[in-house]
Formats: C-alpha cells, sequence, structure tokens
C-alpha cells in the first residue's frame, strides 16, 4: 500500500481522506499535548514531592472549587470543538450527492458482488472512474458486512432484512488499487471478505467498460425480470392495471393508505417488493393483493427490478439522501 | 519496609478460625468468599490469557497459517468472553470489593453473607456453562446482580458509627457506582440472551432477518449493557487507584467530592452512550450526533478523576512503593485510553477507525491498561491485609515495570494498525501490516512475564513474606485499623470513626491508632 505524507496513514485517495486526517492530526497533536501534560506533572511531582523521611507528613491543601470548575469546564469546552468538527465530517461523509454514477453491491458470505449500470459484473473487484461520485447501492443476503475502503476513509455496515438498502458514496481522486474490507465479523471467512477498488482515470474507465462482455444494460435485464415475473400485468403503463403505475414513480413522494407520505426510493422499491403489505399506496384495497417475491428472486435480482423501476422514473433526478441508512 | 520489623502475626484470625475445605466451601465470611473468587478469577484469566497468546502467535504472520479461520474466530470469542465476563467484571469487585467494603465501612460482614457465598456459586456454575455461552452469561450475569445488590445494601446500612458518605474511602464510591450498574444493566443483558434463546428454539423472529428479526436491535441491547459494562470494569479500579493516591503521598484526595460524584455521574452518564458502538450501523445520523455529544459529556468526569489524582501529589509525600508504580501506570495509559476515546466519539474520524485495531487498542488501554493495573496495584496494597504477609518489594516493582513496557509494546502499534485500515478479528491480514503485528507479539511475550511474576511471588510470600504489620504502608482506612490479617468478625470493637477520610494527623496516629483504641475500648 501506498503511503500519504504522514507515516501510518494510508493514501488520501478520496475527496474526504484530507479532511478525515486534518481532525485526526488535531487529536494526535491533542492527545501528546495533553498525556505530556499529565505525564510531566507527575513526574515533576514524584522527583519535587519525593517522600526524604519516613515519619514525613504533608500539610494539607484544601480544594480550589475555582480550579475544580475550570477543569471541568475547560475540557468540556474542547471537546464540544471536536464534537462539532466530527459531526461536520459525518454530514460531509454520509450525504449522498444528487449526481452520481450508481454502482449495486450485493454482499454475501463471503463476497462483495458488483453491478455497473451498464450491465458489468465484478466480483471482489471494483473498477470507478476517477473524480466523479459514486453512489452504492448496497444489499446483504445474510448476515450484516460491512464495506470499509481505508483509504477512502469510509465504511459502511450492509445490513440484511426488509425495506433496507445501505446507499453510501465516494469520489476517488487519485488512480490506483486500494483495499476493500469486510470490517464486521460475519462468519468463519471474514477475513477473506476483501477484494480491490480500482480507480481509473477516465479514458482507462471507458476502455476498461467497453472491454468488459455486458450481456446488456442492468435496467435492461430489469425489464425482461419484471415481463418474466409478470409485474407488468398489473404495473401497467396505463393506469388501468391492479397495482399503481411504476412510470415517474422513483424519486416522487407516494401517499400510503394510512395518510403517510414516503419517499419512493431505492429502499421503498426494495420493500415493496418483499414485502408489499408493509406500505400500501392510498386508493389500493388492504391487503394488497400483491404476493411477496421473497424467496422467488435474490437480492442481485432485486437491484435489476430496481434499476429498472429507476430508470422509468420520474426523471427528477436521483433521490437525495441524508443517510447512509435505511428506510423506515 | 519497616527495618526493625516486630510484628507479630494474630493468634487467631479469618484464615485459621477453622480449616478444612467444608469450612471453605460453606463459608458465609465475605473475606473468605473474596478469596475463593480470586481463585476462580485467576484461573480465568490465565485461560483468556493463554487463547490471547495463540491468537498473538497466529496475527505473527500474514496468513492464517497456525490455527483455522473456525478455530481462530472461536478464539477471539472465548478471550473476549473469558476476560470480561469471568475476570474483569468480578474482579476488582468480587475479590477486593467483597473484602474491602465491610472492612472500610466498619461493619461485620456484607448484607447478605449467604446471598455472597450463592454468587460465587452461580459464577462457578456459570463457568462450567462456558461451552453454551449463552447459559454461562446468563448465569454469570446474576451472580454480577446479586454481589452489587450487596454492595449497595451494606454501603447503605451497615456504616459504623460516625462514617457519614462523605468519610467513605473512595474505593467505597467507586464500588457503590459500579454495583448500580450492575443492578440496573445486567437485566437487560439476560433479557438480550433470552431473547436469543426465545428465536433458536421457538424462531420467533428478533434479530434474525430470516425470521423477520433486525440484527441493528441485537446490537442496540448488547451494546446497551456491554458499553456500561466498561464502566463496570473501571469504576472500581479508579477507587483503588484513590486509595494508593492518597496513601502513597499521605495527602487527603484533592477534590474528594468531585471524585466521589464524578463515579456516579459516570455511572448515570454512561447508560445513555451505547450508540457511539453503531455510528456506521445506518442508525439516524441525529441519534449518532446525540450519542456523540454524550459521549464527550461522559469523558469529563473521567478526566476530572484525572486531574485530581494528579492535584493531590502536589505537595504530598510521595512515595514509589509497588501500588503507586501501578497508580502512576494506569494513570498514564487511562489517559492514553480516554483521550483515544474522543477519537473514537467523533463521528467523522469513528467511520474510518471503527471495527479496525484502532478500537481494539483503544478498549485495551481501558480495560488492560486501566482495569488490570488498578486490580493488580490493589492486590499488592492490600496483600499485608489479606495475607498477614509482605511481598518482596524489589521483585513487584520490576514486575510493574514490566508489565508497563509489555502492556505498551503489545497495544500501542493496534493503534497504527488501525489507522492504516487492518479490521479486528481478522484471521489473515495483508502484508503491508505485519511489522506492527510482529511488534505486537513480541510485547504480549513481555506483559505474559509480567502477569506470571506476581502470581509467583504472591503465592510465594504468604509462607516466606515477612509477617505484616496491622498497618504497614500506613493508610488511613478503618481496613487498617485491625489485624493483618483480620478476625473472622473484621473487629474486636466497632470502630467508631471522627475524621475526615485520608486525614492524616501524624505517623504514629495513623499507624497505631487502631491498635491503641482496640485495647483501650473507651474511645
Amino acid at each position: 500500500m501506498k503511503r500519504s505524507a504522514f507515516p501510518f496513514m494510508p493514501e488520501e485517495a478520496s475527496s474526504v481522506s484530507g479532511h478525515v486526517d486534518a481532525l485526526f492530526i488535531f487529536l494526535v497533536v491533542l492527545t501528546i499535548i495533553i498525556a505530556v501534560g499529565i505525564f510531566g506533572m507527575e513526574i515533576y511531582y514524584f522527583i519535587k514531592y519525593r517522600r526524604r523521611a519516613v515519619d514525613e507528613v504533608p500539610t494539607t491543601i484544601r480544594t480550589s472549587l475555582r480550579l475544580e470548575v475550570a477543569w471541568t469546564l475547560i475540557p468540556f469546552v474542547i471537546t464540544m470543538i471536536i464534537f462539532v468538527w466530527g459531526a461536520r465530517l459525518y454530514f460531509e461523509i454520509y450525504h449522498s450527492p444528487t449526481e452520481a454514477m450508481d454502482i449495486y453491491v450485493t454482499a454475501k458470505q463471503w463476497m462483495w458482488r458488483f453491478q455497473h449500470p451498464g450491465g458489468q459484473r465484478e466480483i471482489n473487484e471494483l473498477h470507478v472512474p476517477l473524480d466523479r461520485k459514486v453512489k452504492l447501492i448496497m444489499a446483504s443476503e445474510d448476515v450484516i458486512h460491512s464495506f470499509f475502503v481505508p483509504a477512502f476513509r469510509i465504511k459502511y455496515d450492509v445490513v440484511p432484512g426488509q425495506g433496507r438498502y445501505t446507499l453510501g458514496w465516494f469520489q476517488a481522486v487519485k488512480p490506483g488499487r486500494y483495499h476493500l474490507f469486510c470490517a464486521e465479523y460475519c462468519g468463519t471467512n471474514h477475513s477473506l471478505m476483501g477484494g480491490w477498488i480500482v480507480v481509473l482515470n477516465r479514458t482507462d474507465f471507458q476502455a476498461w467498460l467497453s472491454g468488459g462482455g455486458s450481456e446488456g444494460s442492468l435496467s435492461s435485464k430489469g425489464e425482461k425480470l419484471f415481463q418474466q415475473l409478470a409485474c407488468n400485468t398489473c404495473h401497467r403503463s396505463d393506469a388501468q392495471g391492479r397495482g399503481p403505475v411504476l412510470q415517474g414513480l422513483y424519486g416522487s413522494s407516494v401517499v400510503l393508505d394510512n395518510g403517510e407520505t414516503v419517499l419512493a426510493d431505492e429502499s421503498y422499491i426494495h420493500e415493496s417488493i418483499l414485502n408489499p403489505q408493509a406500505k400500501v399506496v392510498a386508493g389500493f384495497q388492504r391487503p394488497s393483493i400483491m404476493p411477496t417475491f421473497r424467496g422467488l428472486i435474490d437480492e442481485e435480482q432485486l437491484l435489476q427490478l430496481v434499476a429498472y423501476i429507476k430508470s422509468i422514473g420520474s426523471g427528477q433526478g436521483a433521490v437525495e439522501v441524508t443517510t447512509s441508512g435505511t428506510a423506515p | 519496609m519497616n527495618p526493625t520489623n516486630t510484628a507479630v502475626y494474630p493468634k487467631r484470625h479469618y484464615l485459621n478460625v477453622n480449616y478444612g475445605i467444608k469450612s471453605w466451601l460453606l463459608t458465609t465470611d465475605h473475606k473468605r468468599i473474596a478469596l475463593l473468587y480470586l481463585l476462580s478469577i485467576t484461573f480465568f484469566f490465565f485461560v483468556g490469557g493463554f487463547f490471547a497468546t495463540l491468537i498473538r502467535l497466529e496475527l505473527l504472520t500474514p496468513k492464517g497459517d497456525l490455527v483455522s479461520s473456525e478455530t481462530y474466530n472461536k478464539l477471539f470469542s472465548m478471550h473476549g468472553i473469558i476476560m470480561i465476563f469471568f475476570f474483569l467484571i468480578p474482579s476488582i469487585p468480587a475479590v477486593l470489593g467483597n473484602f474491602l467494603i465491610p472492612l472500610m465501612v466498619g461493619a461485620k460482614d456484607v448484607a447478605f453473607p449467604r446471598l455472597n457465598l450463592t454468587s460465587w456459586y452461580l459464577f462457578n456454575f456459570s463457568n462450567t456453562n462456558v461451552a453454551a455461552t449463552v447459559i454461562g452469561i446468563f448465569i454469570a450475569g446474576f451472580s454480577s446482580i446479586l454481589t452489587g445488590l450487596n454492595f449497595i445494601v451494606t454501603i447503605h446500612s451497615m456504616r459504623a458509627p460516625g462514617m457519614t458518605w462523605f468519610r467513605l474511602p473512595l474505593f467505597a464510591w467507586g464500588i457503590y457506582a459500579t454495583s448500580l450498574i450492575q443492578v440496573l444493566g445486567t437485566p437487560v443483558l439476560a433479557i438480550t440472551l433470552l431473547l436469543v434463546a426465545a428465536e433458536r428454539l421457538l424462531h420467533i423472529g428478533v434479530f434474525d432477518p430470516t425470521y423477520g428479526g433486525d440484527p441493528v436491535l441485537f446490537q442496540h441491547l448488547f451494546w446497551f449493557y456491554s458499553h456500561p459494562a466498561v464502566y463496570i470494569m473501571v469504576l472500581p479500579s479508579m477507587g483503588v487507584v484513590s486509595e494508593l493516591v492518597a496513601t502513597f503521598t499521605r495527602h487527603e484526595i484533592y477534590g474528594y467530592k468531585f471524585v466521589a460524584f464524578s463515579s456516579v455521574a459516570i455511572a448515570v452518564l454512561g447508560f445513555l452512550v451505547w450508540g457511539h458502538h453503531m455510528f456506521v450501523s445506518g442508525q439516524s445520523t441525529y441519534a449518532s450526533m446525540v450519542f456523540s455529544f454524550l459521549s464527550y459529556a461522559v469523558a469529563i468526569p473521567s478526566a476530572v478523576k484525572v486531574f485530581n489524582w494528579t492535584a493531590t501529589l502536589h505537595k504530598g509525600s510521595v512515595s514509589y512503593q509497588t501500588p503507586m508504580l501501578y497508580a502512576f501506570g494506569f494513570v498514564g495509559l487511562f489517559t492514553i485510553g480516554g483521550m483515544t476515546g474522543l477519537f473514537l466519539a467523533a463521528l467523522g474520524i469513528d467511520i474510518h477507525v471503527t471495527d479496525t485495531y484502532f478500537v481494539v487498542a483503544h478498549f485495551h488501554y481501558i480495560m488492560v491498561g486501566g482495569a488490570v493495573m488498578g486490580y493488580l496495584g490493589g492486590i499488592h496494597y492490600w496483600w499485608p491485609k489479606i495475607s498477614g504477609r509482605l511481598y518482596p518489594e524489589g521483585w513487584a516493582r520490576l514486575s510493574a515495570l514490566i508489565v508497563f513496557v509489555g502492556f505498551n509494546l503489545t497495544f500501542f502499534p493496534q493503534f497504527l494498525l488501525g489507522y492504516m485500515g487492518m479490521p479486528r478479528r481478522y484471521h489473515a491480514y495483508p502484508d503491508e501490516f505485519q511489522v506492527l503485528n510482529v511488534m505486537s507479539t513480541a510485547g504480549a511475550s513481555i506483559l505474559a512475564i509480567g502477569y506470571v511474576l506476581p502470581m509467583v511471588y504472591l503465592i510465594w510470600s504468604m509462607r516466606y513474606g515477612p509477617i505484616a504489620e496491622w498497618n504497614p504502608w500506613p493508610a488511613t482506612g478503618l481496613e487498617w485499623q485491625t489485624s493483618s490479617p483480620p478476625p473472622p468478625e473484621n473487629f474486636e470493637v466497632t470502630p467508631v470513626v471522627t475524621r475526615k477520610p485520608y486525614e492524616f494527623p501524624s505517623i504514629d496516629e495513623v499507624r497505631y491508632g487502631g491498635q491503641l483504641r482496640t485495647q483501650e475500648p473507651a474511645v
């Protein structure tokens, strides 16, 4: 692994790496100052006030309230500076961009599978272009995994279960090969569940994309699946079907039969396919007549369906997501 | 320590009042129960240490070549479970707390002596179930709850005349705060384990997504107990350090009330920070912000303690006997552990370092650098009272030094590994992490020597060590106002407390005051 300017730091290869390192270095310096201060004081006292006679009894020192208040308040102010700095950084890292290239990620024991919008598939290796925001739409097929790229200073737990996609993003700023690790203990071969993120400049990336024998784009695979599963018999584009129209759905606000409004994002679509009863659109009967597709399709196929539904979306652009987190 | 040692071993004391296996296994004497715990947890410390040795040997090389992945995963699970539930959590409370709390408050025993013995049996019964981990921890939890309950009632209701709350030694405050956590937190662990069992046996979906459960809910419940559990391990150790700093400076602890209440503050705030283990789990960003803020709030009382200990040294009469070396080691390592906690509580940093070796290093600085240093310091400090003998000072200082050096060599490289990106629980790792892992393993071998040495010379001293006086250091607590070892009923005459804690009028008054009063009980 190539090193950054400082020893023991992985390369600063993403748009946020430098910002994380800046706070880290601030904290290291602060720790050194405080640790040296406290050790120094103690060693100084140890020497200066060492016991000189066996029966020595020192005079009593009264506690100063002012001193107690000072060393309660000053550390509090310092920690609040760290808190605010850390929280701002967190929002910067976890605030998904609106314009980004989508990458669909499926985690399972013990491999990472990636699908590009153009249909290219990769295992344990992900090629991405330089200087372009990449949005990760991640699902786990079994247990919790965690997508960790030290050079990018990012980590996202990928949590299995209905209605959950983990959304993340990064923007690589240096070409190279960077470690991908699974950071959440996931069973026997946890430590082997790694791989590489390969950052290519734009022309190399285009060459790589066209080189991979693609079997059609992700959304076209999704469209085929949509027909195979006969989704189109109910979800018709002309509003005559028994289910809601999906054209223009993605990115829009959906009013449910309980009056709530939800955003139709990836997680909503995912949940509605696996558990149609969870959120029923206003004006449709409850229980919903739609069967569950749990067990009939796997997470990769689900991602293809999501990609298809997104492709017929409203065209309002991608959904803005402020957390790495989960659908409600 | 006294060149003209004229101390005589008392004729009748808790160790010789009766003999035989039965007199130990059916004892209700808190001092004997403390020794029973000492045996149990020392055994488990070395079992847990054996697993740690295998882990460190495996990590010498990048390839997973010493044991299989399956075995490696079992090793680190067992290392963690044994060290936490069967060593650290019972270490200071069940051994030193049991031995000392009644002595310190001037009582004959704990409030519920038979319950106390029951706790020890539950503890050992749970040991036999380590294989069925869930059952083992479930039962160990009850032992922990009962011990905590016993201390709370003892401290509330059995204090000697004149022993007001603000005359209690800070060790008692530390144990009191710890007991609150044990009583309030451990049931949540029990509930969680019951839910796990219900899910496994009855397939009720709670945590497992295949049954419609939510694995993140398990993390919430797990950390709701397990974060406060860190304070169960470290608060008693802070209590020990307060005693050591007072005795080896002959000073009242600076800011006594602040140190006392900071323990309670840590116990209360400690319940509100569990979410800081889950910043990357997908929990709401606003929840993460609240947990980050509260994590900084809980750091303040710990810092206040460190400042007050340091201030106690000022114009004191500082001696370098072994327990004080451990106290010094505690402050140093705990400061590093605490400061790196500020790194982890910073949301943007935590994303990168959580679930890496940075976390492993951090919590070992707190739990081994902090809790174990305090425990060893306490064992040495009260050894004359427990055994009636003095340990060999030269060997003890040497081993304290070895522990300190070995510890830092073992765990400091892990901070670097963590920031470089090495995830925890990895059986095999990329080549570039090897140098630091070799350093860590080398350090662990030094640390191991530092841990074996005290066991050897303490056992040796039980027979060959010089006989201890009542109050060899001398120190101010009530536990020093009775013979070493104490009689079964602790005090021949119920002590009456007339002074502030740690008040040090003169050497003779502190050293012999208790003896004089016992001989002329009309004080």
